[in-house]
């Protein structure tokens, strides 16, 4: 368990959890051990809202932000929601929201080309705030869907940055539309920091739900149970490879046992 | 951050008594602690049996130090152990005598590559040389984009070419060649360690390229996957050093001792932010430290150690243990507390006690007053306080510049602390 990235805390509580069990003689079985730990885990799981939230009664265009630190997948996986939205048959605009890494809004127009979606871009080194607002705006002109921003990666020990990102959270919503989702992407090789960065980020932009990328190495991503059961943010998709199709949503019983899988 | 072993540590230490040596129960315990702490800081599970298994052969037994309480001299032991590890021989970069000298940049996607890469390009620069970076990630949209932007900045030049990853870093060595450039650094795409596809890739790209130095470019804030990640690309290209990326971040980075265990080649470089000079060589003390999650605790036991005389410590304690301790010893351990830096450091840094002490308001400024006030009193005053009746308590205020309220306060905290040290007798640690 602490070989998946589940973490001391975690696997400490579970296992006197199930300690308890046995003492009440309500397991018996050696072999039942490992299966009532699975159980356990699962239903820990169990009950979240794990569907993306598409709402346009709450407001048009309804607005779905990727926050998180370097590396972890934002664009990518915007990428991948962007292509399955528009198989849904809803109209995607792009917000190139990165404008500080080298040639971000060009990896981002890439896919909105590869994809379909429009796209608003900004000058390298402009105002996140203002990319996000005139992608929203713009969204909103043409009576699009869904606009789905990308930010820049940060560190939650940056302050600026993180300010930076409540800033934009916030403006995100002032020329039209609503903010329905702030989907924080986790890499799965991440450990015990995970934990620590989806309580920052929350603080900062209210996150809604975690996508779990990377998924298809050999890390197994365990710090997402802590993330669910300490924080309630629940897992809404996993990313599952480097092509627009790698994307599937979050399965508990699928993760759970994933983990004891060798 | 710092709190956790800290306290914790403080908490077993209250426990034990004060024994001349450690004994394997009191080595255990402590270790148990310090297990909690690698673990949370991702240092890979059997990579931490192992380090344990090493220090408590080398503690138990081990007498225990005057200045040190047995909770801190473990700590020594484990700080010096995973220094050792993290350390050992720096890496000497040295050149190739045909240039180029070829650099190739690997690792999982979204490690750090490109953006380390350019600041790789930027360090050789300042050495003198003249690299040239090869942009073969074909595989991320832009990547060969985000490398040229880069390059522009650093004012390095940048080739790639589309098509296929192999040829383009071949092509990119006889471009440096041609060029006259004697420092060439190979970029390439993330890549999955069980990717066996691409992990062939990358080993064609080495092939071609014959590197001299081959980087593994790891994520400091990378979990216990980091042992399996390097094994597969040190198996594939016999990494010859690594590159520990984010180091900026709050991650405590037990990665870093998971891969260097797992490779044994030096970490090179410590990469601590997005901008190109974010990237220094790397200090194995410092991140020991932050490993542990205890970098003030140390610092404090290495103070301890030199300002403590283990005689005088020693002495110290039986007093404080008797009761005999007078406010001349007192000030003489204010002496030494003096030393080691400002109270406020000094007090959050002690394990246990320190916790306590922490939120009472002690300042610098009521040391010095207390220095002031007991050296103004006579030999027989510190000796025996309970003859320092009004007209000595006035002078005595007079002489130090405070008021008989602050005279009033010290003499019946001293007493009342005579009362509670004697009352622990042998369980203080000694300090």
């Amino acid at each position: 368990m602490l070989r998946a990235d589940l973490g001391v805390k975690v696997t400490t509580a579970l296992l006197e959890s199930l300690r308890e069990r046995v003492k009440r003689r309500d397991i018996t079985d050696s072999s039942a051990l490992v299966q009532a730990l699975r159980a356990d885990m699962t239903a820990r799981l169990a009950g979240a809202r794990r569907g993306l939230d598409f709402d346009p009664a709450r407001g048009t265009p309804n607005i779905w932000m990727m926050v998180g630190v370097n590396g972890a997948g934002k664009t990518t996986s915007l990428a991948k929601i962007a292509a399955q939205q528009i198989a849904l048959g809803r109209s995607v605009m792009m917000a190139a929201g990165d404008t500080f890494r080298a040639a971000a809004g060009e990896q981002l127009e890439t896919w909105a080309t590869r994809t379909g979606a429009s796209i608003v871009r900004g000058a390298e080194g402009a105002d996140p705030s203002s990319v996000v607002f005139d992608g929203v705006q713009s969204a909103a002109s043409r009576g699009m869907d869904l606009v789905l921003a990308d930010t820049a990666g940060r560190l939650q020990t940056n302050t600026n940055l993180m300010d930076e990102l409540r800033k934009v959270r916030r403006v995100a919503e002032k020329a039209a539309g609503v903010v329905t989702e702030v989907l924080l992407v986790i890499d799965a090789t991440t450990g015990q920091n995970g934990l620590v960065q989806a309580r920052q980020f929350a603080e900062a932009t209210q996150v809604t739900g975690v996508v779990l990328t990377k998924l298809d190495g050999s890390a197994k991503g365990g710090i997402v149970f802590a993330i669910e059961t300490e924080l309630g943010i629940p897992v809404k998709l996993v990313g599952l490879g480097e092509t627009v199709d790698d994307l599937a949503p979050f399965d508990p019983q699928q993760f759970v046992d994933a983990l004891f899988d060798e | 951050m710092f709190e956790s072993l800290s306290d914790r540590l403080g908490a077993v230490v209250g426990k034990l008594r004060n024994r001349g040596r450690l004994s394997e129960a009191d080595v255990d315990e402590i270790l148990g602690e310090i297990r909690t702490a690698l673990l949370e800081a991702d240092v890979n599970v059997t990579v931490v049996r192992n380090v344990l298994a090493r220090i408590r052969e080398k503690s138990v037994g081990e007498a225990i130090s005057k200045a040190l309480d047995p909770a801190q001299q473990v700590v020594k032991t484990v700080h010096a152990e995973l220094i050792a590890l993290l350390g050992g021989e720096t890496l000497k970069i040295t050149y190739a005598s045909q240039p180029p000298t070829v650099v190739l940049m690997a690792g999982l996607q979204g490690s750090g590559k490109t953006t380390s890469a350019a600041k790789l390009a930027a360090w050789f620069k300042k050495q003198g040389r003249q690299p040239m970076l090869v942009g073969a990630d074909l595989q991320r949209p832009a990547a060969v984009e985000q490398l040229k932007v880069l390059g522009a900045q650093i004012g390095v030049p940048v080739f790639s070419a589309p098509g296929d990853p192999v040829e383009t870093a071949r092509l990119g060595l006889e471009e440096a060649r041609r060029v006259g450039r004697n420092v060439l650094i190979v970029d390439t795409a993330g890549r999955l360690a069980i990717d066996e596809e691409m992990m062939q890739q990358v080993r064609q790209i080495s092939d071609a390229v014959q590197p001299r130095y081959t980087f593994l470019v790891v994520d400091a804030m990378t979990g216990q996957d980091a042992v399996t990640v390097a094994e597969a690309f040190n198996t594939t290209l016999a990494i010859d050093g690594v590159i520990l990326s984010k180091l900026d971040g709050d991650a405590r980075g037990g990665a870093a001792l998971s891969v260097k265990e797992v490779i044994g080649k030096p970490i090179a470089f410590a990469a601590t932010g997005e901008k190109i000079d974010a990237f220094e060589q790397f200090h194995p003390d410092r991140m020991a430290g932050r490993i542990l999650g205890m970098g003030d605790m140390l610092t404090l036991i290495e103070q301890a150690e030199q300002v403590f005389e283990k005689d005088e410590a020693e002495k110290a304690a039986k007093k404080l243990a008797t009761g005999k301790f007078t406010l001349d010893d007192f000030l003489e351990q204010l002496q030494q507390l003096k030393k080691m830096g400002p109270l406020q450091n000094v007090l959050g840094m002690l394990p246990g006690v320190g916790a306590q002490l922490k939120d009472a308001e002690v300042s610098d400024d009521q040391v010095r007053r207390t220095e002031a006030i007991i050296r103004s009193m006579t030999l027989e005053e510190r000796e025996d306080p309970s003859i320092i009746n009004g007209s000595r308590r006035t002078r005595i205020a007079k002489g130090s510049g405070t008021q008989v309220q602050d005279v009033n306060r010290l003499v019946k905290q001293f007493a009342e602390m005579q009362k509670m040290m004697k009352r622990f007798g042998g369980r203080l640690p000694s300090r």
